[in-house]
Order: C-alpha cells, then structure tokens, then sequence
C-alpha cells in the first residue's frame, strides 16, 4: 500500500534527499480553505474563507487573536492550530509578564518554527498539519510572517495559504506596489479582493463564510495601538459588499451580459 | 560581629507596636532574612445599587521615608489588552507592594486565560473563589496583603468581596484595607451600614428601630470615600498624597485621581 | 529609620529587639546570603526633560572599612538604559554578569533590532530580585533603572531585595532617600515638573546632592560615577570629583567623640 519506502516517519530521506512526511504534512495545508494575509505601513490584515462542513454544522473558525499585538489565521488542521495558538498565546503572557513589551513578531514565529522543526527530527513524531499566517504589529511596525510545517517561517508582504490559494498570490503579486500606502479599508478591500480570486464559479463571499483580522497602528508613526480583531458575520457586510460592487461594476463596464453563470461551475473546493 | 549588629536602637515612640523586648532573650533565638515588609497605603471599596468603587492612596513607603507619591494600588482586571480598556474587574491590593504586584498580575493573567478559552470575560463571583483559590495555595507562604475584589455581579449591582492574606474572603458591602482601615472601617460601618443609627421617637432601648438600610446613591459614596481619606490622611503617616479612585458601572470603568495632603 | 545596606531586610531592632549574630558561624550547612558584605552605599537620580541624570560614588565599604575605592556602581544596557546598584557589591557583579549576558542573548535573537528598553529591563530585574527573595536566597541590592520608554520619554524607578519597585521622578537608594530626595524634590515634586528641568540643571543638582551625601554619610567617598541618559544614548563619566566642598559647617557641630558642649 506504501507509496514509497521512505515516508513510514519523518526522519528518514528519501535517496532524492526529501522527507515525505514533510512534504504530506504540506498537502494538509493545501486542503484547507484559502487564507490570504498582506501589510501596509500601518496596517497588518488577514482574510479567510470558513468552511461548514455540511449545510447544518457551524463554520470553522480560520482566525485567532493571539495577543492584543498579534493574531493569526490558518490553513489545515484546526485542531493542531489551536495548540500552536494556546503555545503562542502563553508566550505572549509570558512575555508581558516577565519583559512589560509585546512580544516581537520575529521572536514569536522563530519560537513556533523551532517548535515544528523539532517534529520532523524525532522518530514517532509527527510534523504539525498546518499553515499559519501570523500578522501583527510590534515595536518596528507591522508584520505578516508565514509559518510551514516543515518548521519553514519568513517575513511576507503579502501571502495567501490553502486550496486554490494560487489564484490568490497573482493577485497579490500584481498590485503589490499598491499595498504599501493603503489605508486600514483599503487593504481589507485588497485581501477581500484577493480572497475573491479563489472561489469557484458560483461561489461568493457572504456573512457566512467571511472572516477578516485586522492589526495595526492607529497613526503612522505613533506607538498607539488598534489591537488585532477578528471580524465576523455583519461587521464584515460593508466590505463585503464594497468588492462586490466593484466586480459588478467592471463586468458591466466590459459590456459582458454578467450571464453566464449558469449552473456547471466546478465544484472543487468547499 | 560589631559590625553586623550596628542597627541603633530607636528609643522613641514606635507607631503600632508598643511592647516590643529590648534586648536578647535566653534560649533559642533565630535571625534571619525577612522576606516581607509593609509598604503602607489604605484601600476601600463600596457597592451600590448599580455600581461599585474601589479607591486607594497613591503613596508607598518604607518605614518612616516615602518611596514614592504616585503608586497606585487600585487595578483593572481581566481586559484583553495591556490599556485595559475592556476590563470588567477591579482589584485593589494594600500590605507588601511587591506582593501586591505579583498577586495582581497573577490573576489578570488567569482572566486573560479564561477569556482566551471560553470568549467571555469571568464574572466577579468565579473570579472571586478563584482569588481565594490562589491566595490560599500560599497559606504556608501567603501573599501579604489585603485584597477587595470589585464589580458587577449577574444582575448587574455591585459586588465587593474582601480577602484575608490566606484567602478568606466575603461578599459585603464596603470594605477598608491597610493601614488605616481600623480608622475608616468604623466610619463606614456608620455611614454605609447605618450602624448605630436608629429612627428618633421610636421608642427607647430595644423598642428603638434602626434605620432603613439602602444603597447609597453613586453621588453620596463618591464624597463618603473622599471625606474617610481625607481624614485617615490626618491621623495615619503611611497615607496621603493622592488618591486613585475607580468607579465601575454598567459603562465600564471610570478612573479619577485627587489630590490628597502630602505632608 | 537606619538606612545602611546592613539594615535592609532585616527584622527591625526597634520591634523585634536586638540583632543577634550568633548564628554567624564559618561552618554548618549551606547558607543563603544573610546579610550584605562589601557594600555600596547611596544611588542617586532624577528626571530632567530629555532624559536622567544618575549618580554612585566609588566606594565598596567592608562595614566601615572604606574597602575598595575605584568600584563603578553605574553600567549601560545596550547603550540605551543605565542601572546604578546599591547594597552588596559581589551580588551587583553577579547581576551585572547577567545583564552581559542578557545583551548578548537579546542582540542575537532579533535582526529586527528590537532592543530592551528601561521599563523591560526594570521589569526583568524586579522579577529576578523578587523571585530570588521568594526562594529565601536573596541578591542583597536595591537598584534604580533609567533609560527611555517605548514612547521615548524618561524612565526612572527601583527595584530592591524584596522586589518592591516603585517609579518617581526623582529616586536614591539608601542615605540618599534621607538626605538626596528632600533636595530633588524641590525641584521635580512631581511628573509635571521633569518638563521644566533642563539637562544643566538637572546634573547640578546631582552634583550638589553627591556633595551632600559626602558631608553626612559616613561610607561614601568624593570620587564617583555620572551618567547621563538620552535619545542619544548613555554618557558615563566614572571619575568625577567633588568640587568646591566646604567643611565650614563642621566646626559649629558640638557633642561628638571627647568634645563637650
């Protein structure tokens, strides 16, 4: 039933110098919904689209406020998620408790990759089934860092983690020269519009299925904080809409007929 | 050994122990580091109907210096970030400021917790047990001071619960902590509780009836807390310098600080 | 109030009667630190508009033995915060081993350059000293922190064996809480006050504290440690000298050694 030899545990190499269980871990994330994360001077901003995994459950959640400075959003398995976000949350804690400062970003996410490395070095473990984009703002500004089961972490302008996720990062590489000198809306628009990139055919953003975090500075160059919240259901309605406006407005503007939606999207994801 | 036995002896009045031995008794006598001390100050704190306050003097001391004019000793609890806006708790703590400080972080790290996990603040009465819980653990190394614990109860009025060092601790209606409470506790037993205050034309000895008691409106309690400082601050050296009122209410926590006598 | 470094912690003479030292024996079990040997006496600082000024003498005493004469009681933390120390000086080169350390440690973690500001290092210290008290083991100092905080605006406060720690515009450890604090006080009452101070000003009345402080305090020595402490960062002078003493008073004072009034 094996695929291979060399994927039973996470410590042995492949002869090509891969480590399967890695790299399986990695296909975790990709099955999870799409998660889009993207920084301006000011501002940090992460965007998710929830799942409910039949017509009657509850939506997943998809983001987390860690501390007041910090929160993150995730692609894979929840409930691995939630314990590398109860091990950040108790980091943070510590951190205020021992230092009086908000936890430097870079000194979070090197703790949590440490953490995730140690996985994929020890015989019987397994490697976190999960992405993570974590976003805040300390001392030096705001952040965006991704974080990869392989114990992977760097600092990103802008990502986008999960299913069809690709669709998103165009999006993101093409108007990045933008996100920089946005404003605290304007980047939600950019993450939304980004989120939007991925969705099948018939799918849309709704109340439901939206969640945006936000973390930033409340002036540039002030220390004054506006602490990472996470948005849901109505509080997210404006901004759904404003991106939903602007899609009909340039369908209309291309002179389509905004038809063709008929019924055989592909339903791949969800 | 001279010079480890130098400490003069003060032959003046001391403040609150007067019977103290003067010299070495026979037996076994053991010295060694003392790992508290008493840094001063007074709390009190008073429920009404829909609100509660807890107030403190800002002064903190060691011996007969004052360390510092500003220290408060009244703090939120429970918020979501370090400014506290959100809180829905106070605590005050009044005995050994450091710890004091300990305690205080302590239990605003176990709301923030609570909140984390269950996505709601903790209500004053959990919050209440687990103060004891805490203090209690350190019975044979307690935390020393005199904690209140304020807020809003279930229905909205206000609640003050007042704790021994070891954690014993009471729902009542106002509560004096420190240094001076033995001069603003029988103020208050007075004044909140109508003690010793009885309806004129009654009747005499036990056919006379006591007041009514009710909840003071939030105006009145207001004056009563400045007016029990300003007089404490007159006859108690340890307090003064400012006071550091909280006042929390449906709307959240209102903050004042008064001037008091820095003398 | 006795103020000497050998008084601090201890149970007070004056409640729990006299001292007795019998207990001092060579041998026996472990000890913890039960009282301070070489020590330190005053630490003095105030706040000024763009920073603080801070003040040691050079002087390790051994009771009073003026002991070592060339000791610096004042050092930088990442040439953006000072300490002074106050109380045992073989415990103040313990912390400051640590503190080395700490530097190094923090520089390495962050390329970001995040650096601990006063209040951190404050916070950190105090947590050491009062986690050391609470094990009965305790570092036998009392000790102002000074820098910058994260809104850049002047730090000041202490931290002794207890883990008692309390912020001031102006802060003195020791005989300084005596004689030091009434004299800055007249010039920063309170926080509203540390505007009007400029750095001049400031270091003068430092300078004239330190006189003070050499007149009355037995233990204390006319050589000793300033630093100033800025946006700018940390300027340690370790040699300075008293200037313009005048021991005129002394002759008006009556009633001690084989005199009679």
């Amino acid at each position: 039933m094996f695929r291979n030899n060399y994927d039973n545990d996470s410590v042995t190499f492949s002869p090509q110098g891969r480590i399967f269980q890695v790299e399986y871990a990695a296909e975790a994330v990709k099955q999870g919904s799409v998660v889009v994360g993207l920084t301006s001077k000011t501002h940090a901003v992460l965007c998710a689209i929830k799942r409910n995994a039949e017509e009657l459950s509850s939506y997943q959640k998809k983001l987390f406020a860690v501390d007041e400075h910090v929160g993150l959003a995730i692609a894979g398995l929840t409930s691995d998620a939630r314990v590398l976000s109860n091990f950040m949350k108790q980091q943070c804690l510590s951190e205020r408790l021992t230092y009086d400062r908000a936890m430097p970003l870079e000194l979070l996410v090197s703790l949590i990759g440490d953490k995730a490395q140690l996985n994929t070095q020890h015989y019987g473990r397994r490697p976190y089934g999960v992405g993570l984009l974590v976003a805040g703002v300390d001392e030096t500004g705001p952040h965006l860092f991704e974080f990869q089961p392989s114990g992977l972490t760097q600092e990103m302008l802008a990502c986008a983690i999960g299913a069809r996720s690709q669709m998103a990062r165009t999006y993101l590489e093409k108007n990045l020269d933008q996100f920089a000198a946005c404003g605290r809306d304007e980047l939600i628009h950019h993450g939304l519009r980004a989120l939007k990139e991925t969705l099948v055919q018939d799918r849309e953003l709704t109340l439901e299925n939206t969640s945006v975090g936000v973390v930033g500075l409340k002036e540039l160059g002030k220390k004054a904080l506006e602490p990472f919240k996470v948005h849901d259901g109505p509080d997210v309605k404006d901004w759904i809409n404003s991106v939903a406006d602007e899609a009909e407005a340039e369908t209309s503007a291309e002179g389509g007929e905004g038809e063709g939606e008929g019924g055989e999207g592909m339903q791949v994801d969800e | 050994m001279a010079m480890f036995s130098q400490n003069p002896v003060l032959n003046g009045p001391n403040y609150s122990f007067a019977e103290v031995p003067k010299d070495a008794v026979d037996g076994l006598r053991e010295h060694r580091f003392n790992p508290y001390t008493d840094n001063g100050g007074s709390t009190l704190a008073i429920a009404g109907a829909d609100f509660a306050i807890m107030a403190g003097d800002t002064r903190l001391t060691s011996g007969y210096s004052i360390n510092t004019r500003y220290a408060p000793k009244v703090f939120k609890i429970g918020g979501t970030t370090s400014s506290q806006d959100d809180a829905n708790l106070l605590l005050s703590v009044v005995g050994y400021a450091a710890d004091g400080e300990a305690l205080q972080e302590r239990l605003d790290a176990i709301c923030k917790m609570y909140r984390y996990r269950h996505g709601k603040p903790m209500s004053v009465s959990a919050c209440a047990k687990r103060l004891s819980t805490i203090m209690y653990q350190k019975r044979f190394f307690p935390y020393y001071v005199y904690a209140i614990l304020g807020g809003l109860d279930e229905d909205g009025r206000g609640a003050v619960y007042s704790y021994d060092p070891v954690g014993s601790f009471e729902r009542e209606q106002c509560r004096a902590g420190g240094a001076a409470a033995s001069l603003i506790m029988p103020f208050l037993d007075n004044q909140v509780n109508f003690k010793n205050q009885y309806v004129p034309g009654t009747g005499v000895g036990h056919e006379l009836k006591e007041r009514e008691r009710l909840p003071l409106p939030r105006n009145e309690v207001e004056v009563l807390v400045k007016d029990a400082f300003d007089s404490a601050v007159e006859r108690h050296i340890e307090v003064g310098d400012g006071l550091q009122i909280m006042i929390i209410t449906k709307d959240g926590i209102e903050e004042k600080v008064l001037p008091l006598k820095r003398d | 109030m006795d103020h000497r470094p050998q008084a601090w912690g201890r149970p007070r003479d004056d409640v729990y009667g006299a001292y007795d030292a019998s207990y001092l024996q060579a041998n026996g079990p472990n000890q913890h630190t039960q009282s301070p040997i070489v020590t330190g006496t005053s630490v003095v600082a105030m706040k000024f508009k763009d920073g603080v000024v801070m003040a040691a003498d050079n002087l390790a005493s051994y009771g009073s033995l003026a002991r070592f004469t060339d000791v610096k009681r004042i050092r930088t933390f990442a040439d953006t915060s000072i300490i002074g120390f106050g109380g045992d000086v073989s415990d103040m080169q313990y912390l400051d081993r640590h503190l080395t350390e700490l530097g190094i440690d923090e520089a390495y973690q962050s390329e970001a350059g995040h650096t601990l500001n006063a209040r951190n290092l404050h916070k950190y210290l105090s947590n050491l000293l009062y986690n050391r008290r609470s094990k009965f083991d305790p570092l036998w100092n009392h000790l102002l922190v000074a820098g910058l905080d994260e809104e850049s605006r002047p730090f000041l406060a202490a931290a002794d064996l207890l883990g008692t720690t309390f912020t001031s515009p102006s802060l003195a450890t020791g005989f300084g809480g005596m004689l030091a604090q009434p004299i800055m006080r007249r010039y920063v009452p309170d926080e509203a006050a540390v505007a009007g101070v400029s750095r001049d000003q400031a270091v003068e009345v430092i300078r004239e504290c330190m006189k003070v402080l050499f007149y009355r305090d037995a233990r204390s020595l006319d050589s000793y440690s300033l630093a100033i402490v800025t946006k700018d960062g940390v300027e340690l002078r370790e040699n300075e000298k008293l200037e313009q003493q005048s021991w005129a008073f002394a002759d008006r004072i009556k009633g001690y050694g084989t005199q009679t009034v």
